[in-house]
Formats: C-alpha cells, structure tokens, sequence
C-alpha cells in the first residue's frame, strides 16, 4: 500500500510539469523560446480559481478559465516576439514578471487578501485520497495523455510537420509555402492552453490559490524539456524523474540522510549536465530564439 | 553626420520614453481599478521616493545595487550573451563578502577591510559567472538555461550552508560580520538619517566607470562589442570567441556579486538567506532601459529604484505589486519598440538617402 501511496504522490507532482512540458515542447520545436512556462503556470491557476469562485463554485468554468487565460497570455507573447520581433528571452522574463505582479495585485482586488483566495471547489472533490481518486480526476488523466498527444501532432500531423519544419529551418519552410508566422503563433498559443491546465491542477489541488504558488515548476518543466531533448517522450521521463525526486525530497524531510537542498538541485543539475553534452549531445531545435524566418 | 548622432540618440531614448509613457496609462488604469486617484498615488509615490532625506537614500540604497546588477547583464549582452543569473551571483558574492568578513579579526579597519571582502565578492559572483562562461565557450551551451538553472544550485546550496553551518539560531542569517562594514551616507552627512545608502554608491558609480572604459577604451573590451556585434566577422579578425565568451559571463557574475556587499557591508552586516531577491531579474531590465550602456545603466537603476521604493510608499493604498506589473510593462514596451523604432528610423534615412542621390 505504502508503494502505491508513493505512486499516487509521484502522479500528483508530475500533472503540472507534464502540462508544461508538454507546452515547453511544442513552442520550443516551432522556434519559440519557452521561458513563459512559469508565467502561463500562474495565470492559469489564478484564473482557475477565480472563474469557480465567480461561478458559484463550479470548477469547469475554473478549467474554462485557466484553458483561455494560458492562451491569451501566450498570444501577447506571441504578438510581441513573431509581429514585433521582440527579444524573446527579454519578453518572456517580462511576462513572468507581469504575471507574477498582476495575480498579486488583483488578489487583493479581488479577494482583499495579499496571501491566497477563499477556499476553491476542484474536479474530483469527494473523491477521497490515493491512487483511485487521482485516477478519477480528469486533469490527471489529461495530463497523462498530453505529452503522447504533442508527439502524435508533432509526428502524425501535417500540423506537426509543419511545426518541426518551422523550428528547424524556418527558410525552407517559407519557400514551401508554409507561413513561418501562422504556424508559430498556433504553437505558442497552444503551449499557453495547455500549461494553462497545469494551473488549474495546482489551484484545485490545494483548493485555493496562493501568491507565488507555483514555485519555479514553470522552470522545472523547462528543464524536462531540455533533458528530453526536445522529445515528448523523453520529458515525459524526465517529468516522472523529477516528480520522483521531489517526492523522495519529502519523504526524507526530517531524515539526516541526504540534505533535501541537494535533491531540489537534482533537475537543475541534471539540465546543465546534459547542455554540456556529458549525457547525449542535447541539441535545441536549429531555429530556437531567432527573430528572423 | 549630424543627422546620424541624432539618429543614434533616437534610437537609445525612444523606446525608453514610449515604454514610460505605455507605462504610465496602464498604472492610472491600476489605479483607478482600486477605485483610488491616479494624481493622489503617483503623488505619494514621488513624496515617498524623492520627496524626503530618508526616501531618497533608501531609493539611492537600491539604485546601487541595481547599478551592479544592471551591468552584469549589460556586459555580457555586449557580447551578445544573456546573463539571466545576476540573481544567485548576488547572492553569492554577498555570502562570501560575510564571510570573509566574519573571518577577518576585530577591530581591521573598514578602509583596509571592506576592499578585502569586496574582492571576496568579485571572487565569487565571478566563479558563479564563470560556469556559464567555460560551458558556452567549451561546448557552445546556451548560457540562458545554464545562468537559470544555476540561480537554483547556488541558492539552493548557500541556503544549505548557512542553515546547517553559519546561521544564528532562530534565524536565516549569519552572524554579524567582525569588520569590513562601510560608513552610511548618513554617517558623513547628518540629513540622510536612518536610510540605508552608503559608500558603496560611490563604488558603483566609479564601477560604471570603469565598465564604460574597459568597453570602449580598451583591446579586450573593442573585442567583446565586436564578438556582440558580428561573430564570424570577429572570429575571422582573429579574435577569440570561446575566449571572449569566458570572460564577458565572468566579468558580468563579478559585477553582480559586487552588489551583494550593498546589503552586506552596507545594510545589514551579515548575510541573510534571499537578502536580494528581484533584484537580478530587475538587472535585465536597467541592462535593457540603459540600452547595455554604462552611463544608461546609472539612469535606468535610477528609474527602476524609484519604482521599487515607491512601491512601499503607495502599498498603504494600492498593492505594491503595482510596481512589479509597471516594470514588467516597461520591459516588455522596450523590447517590443526597440526592433520597430530601428527600422522606423533606418526607413527614414533610407528614405532621404535616395531623396538627395
């Protein structure tokens, strides 16, 4: 019992950064730098729990929310680094910012409160604790199905063909015919959507919105991304490997055995590691944070 | 010729003053969202920064650190490198500044002292710094991911350090420091009483200096703009690009971990777990306001320590986070109008070129 507890922990830590990497790799294989995933993280939880509670409590009007708060943040990006040509590392730090600053101030707008939201009612409620309630919660199985669902569009679509083409060589992709800007500004908009979800996972599973709540996931899944070479398959490893250590993380809190800063270090470590080509030359998509094309 | 200057000006100051003016509308629309008065607000903000002794030297205290955090992104930028990890560089240089003045005996005096932990801080944000700079220039790794991730390590092992090794009890920071502290500003004039600022402004300030010569006044520093500018053209002029790479990330870490003596030398006298939290993410943006030019950099951490103070003047009214999106705006309004004013204006001199052939 005590391994599937375990288990259910491992899943409940990976929904959010398998969400975000599965949006990581998307916008990063058209082209477009993913440093927004925190951000996108963020908004989606904050609009989570904003849209059950102006709904009298009904959690898919939060998912609606989180869903459409994602992508229209990600079209601002989009808009400001394909049509403006904007830095894109530049622009997203400044959208992390913005977001970071704009759920703290309508927090207290919203809910007078500079700490969290009233208490949010999220999908699954009722459902009791462990493996099989998490089994019942749709976000979970969404999120366990995301990452193979980026790879069939990535490699089954026509769609996804394009993507790639357009994150590897956006020349060559022009004089086919495709539009370079068309196809990335459905990518990016896409990654918002779906990082969005992680959000709104994050929300109902604390059942509340906090400032700041999600913590550095947004660059953690980053992180799978990369130590997944820009697979969907790999990160979705990496996510499992991540959530796995930080569940260890918790379960040693307390025990002398290894400082639980040092396994907080382990993903970071990891992703430097494998840039530096020690583990498998990492290689970006050949078009990743060019303006031009 | 005129012309061209001019042109050049417009280009540095344009964008700044669009993203000021973008800025300025979406905070009297914050504000009113509060159901408070823009001119009462951005009237408190001016009292509580510029308005008093004690505001302006804390607005001072901030723009100090800023200055240095400012240009270790700006340095390496000039390469053409991002360093997004002035954030933990801070920090580091901060760390070791305590501790080496923890380690220095009693009674050292600060003349002697505060130069020792100050090149303890220099050691140390430039070995952060240096990481990123060996891994780009050995294997081309990006040093955007690599200055993120490493925000992490290091944080995450001083906080180690100190909770298990050097803090007091109770507490999240060192001890305070035996010697190496350097005087307030309002130690040498009586009206900035009770702020923060203190020498190390001036430090900063002859920091921009000397950054302004290295990058325009000497061989290395011609190099580094060169390598920014075009790689492969520099590359074949015989310069060193892996090189130049080391040492633009290293140069721009030890520039960052000289901020962390502000707090630690200047402030607080130890180091404290987070002590300078935003203010490496808020260095992008002075780097980018300033347009990675020294003498900007001083203006532009002018501008974003007077938001950052003004935030605590106004939060009794409206959420200091205010400030936060202010910036965010300004950041965002800069990096979108710098690539649309540039060919804006380069259709203008185009425009007349063939007018006059």
């Amino acid at each position: 019992m005590i391994a599937l507890a375990i288990f259910a922990q491992v899943i409940r830590i990976a929904v959010p950064y398998l969400f975000a990497a599965a949006g990581g790799v998307l916008s990063e294989r058209s082209g477009i730098i993913a440093l927004t995933l925190e951000g996108f993280l963020l908004i989606g939880a904050f609009a989570a729990a904003l849209g059950t509670l102006y709904s009298n409590n009904n959690p898919w009007v939060g998912v609606l929310c989180g869903i459409v708060a994602g992508a229209a943040l990600a079209a601002v990006y989009a808009v400001a680094t394909i049509r403006f040509k904007a830095d894109q590392v530049v622009s997203a730090i400044a959208l992390n910012l913005f977001v970071a600053g704009a759920c703290a101030f309508f927090l207290r707008l919203a809910f007078d409160s500079s700490a969290n939201s009233p208490r949010v009612s999220a999908i699954g409620d009722g459902a009791g604790t462990g493996i099989l309630a998490s089994l019942e919660n749709p976000l979970v199985w969404g999120a366990l199905l995301v990452l193979p669902g980026v790879w069939w569009l990535l490699y089954r679509t026509p769609f996804g063909l394009r993507v790639r083409a357009v994150g590897e060589h956006p020349q060559a992709a022009t004089s086919l015919g495709i539009s370079v800007p068309r196809v990335r500004y459905i990518a990016v908009i896409l990654s918002g959507a779906v990082t969005g979800l992680g959000g709104v996972y994050l929300a109902f599973d604390q059942h509340k919105f906090t400032d700041g709540m999600t913590a550095g996931r947004g660059f953690i899944a980053i992180a799978a991304v990369i130590f997944g070479r820009w697979e969907p398959g790999r990160a979705a490893i990496a996510c499992a490997l991540f959530a796995a250590a930080e569940t260890a993380q918790i379960r040693l809190q307390g025990t002398p055995m290894i400082p639980s800063q040092f396994i907080e270090m382990i993903p970071y470590v990891l992703t430097i590691v494998a840039l530096a080509g020690l583990v498998g030359r990492s290689r970006a998509p050949a078009a990743l944070g060019r303006a031009d094309g | 010729m005129t012309s061209r200057r001019a042109i050049k000006w417009d280009e540095a100051l344009l964008p700044a003053a669009m993203a000021l003016a973008v800025a300025l509308v979406v905070g009297d629309l914050l504000i009113m969202s509060f159901g408070a008065s823009p001119k009462a607000v951005f009237g408190m903000l001016v009292e509580g920064t510029w308005g008093n002794p004690y505001g302006i030297g804390q607005t001072l205290y901030k723009t100090t650190t800023l200055i240095c955090t400012g240009l270790a992104v700006a340095l390496p930028l000039r390469a053409g490198l991002f360093n997004i990890g002035a954030e933990s560089q801070l920090a580091a240089g901060g760390f070791l500044a305590a501790v080496v003045g923890l380690w220095l005996p009693f009674g050292t005096p600060w003349i002697v002292a505060a130069p020792i932990c100050m090149v303890a801080a220099l050691v140390a944000g430039g070995a952060v710094g240096a990481v990123p700079g060996a891994l780009k220039a050995r294997f081309g790794s990006s040093e955007v991911i690599v200055t993120i991730m490493l925000n992490f390590v290091v944080l995450a092992l001083l906080n180690w350090i100190v909770a298990n090794h050097l803090h007091i009890p109770e507490s999240l920071h060192t001890p305070e420091i035996h010697a190496g502290a350097v005087p307030r500003i309002a130690e040498l004039s009586t009206t900035f009483r009770g702020s923060a600022a203190n020498v190390m402004l001036f430090v900063s300030i002859a920091v921009a200096a000397a950054a302004w010569w290295f990058l325009f006044r000497t061989r290395a520093g011609y190099e580094l703009r060169a390598v920014g500018l075009q790689p492969d053209a520099a590359e074949n002029g015989g310069v060193k690009l892996g090189r130049t790479w080391f040492r633009a990330l290293m140069m721009g870490g030890a520039l960052a971990g000289l901020g962390g003596v502000n707090y630690v030398l200047g402030y607080k006298h130890y180091y404290e777990e987070g002590f300078g939290t935003g203010a490496g993410f808020l260095g992008i943006a002075v780097a980018l306001v300033g347009r990675n030019h020294p003498i900007g950099v001083i203006f532009a951490a002018l501008l974003f320590a007077t938001l950052s103070q003004g935030g605590l003047a106004v939060n009794a009214v409206v959420p200091k986070q205010m400030m936060d999106v202010l910036t965010a705006v300004v950041i965002l309004a800069v990096a979108v109008s710098v690539p649309e004013v540039r060919r804006v204006l380069r259709d203008m001199v185009n425009g007349r070129g063939s007018a006059t052939a």
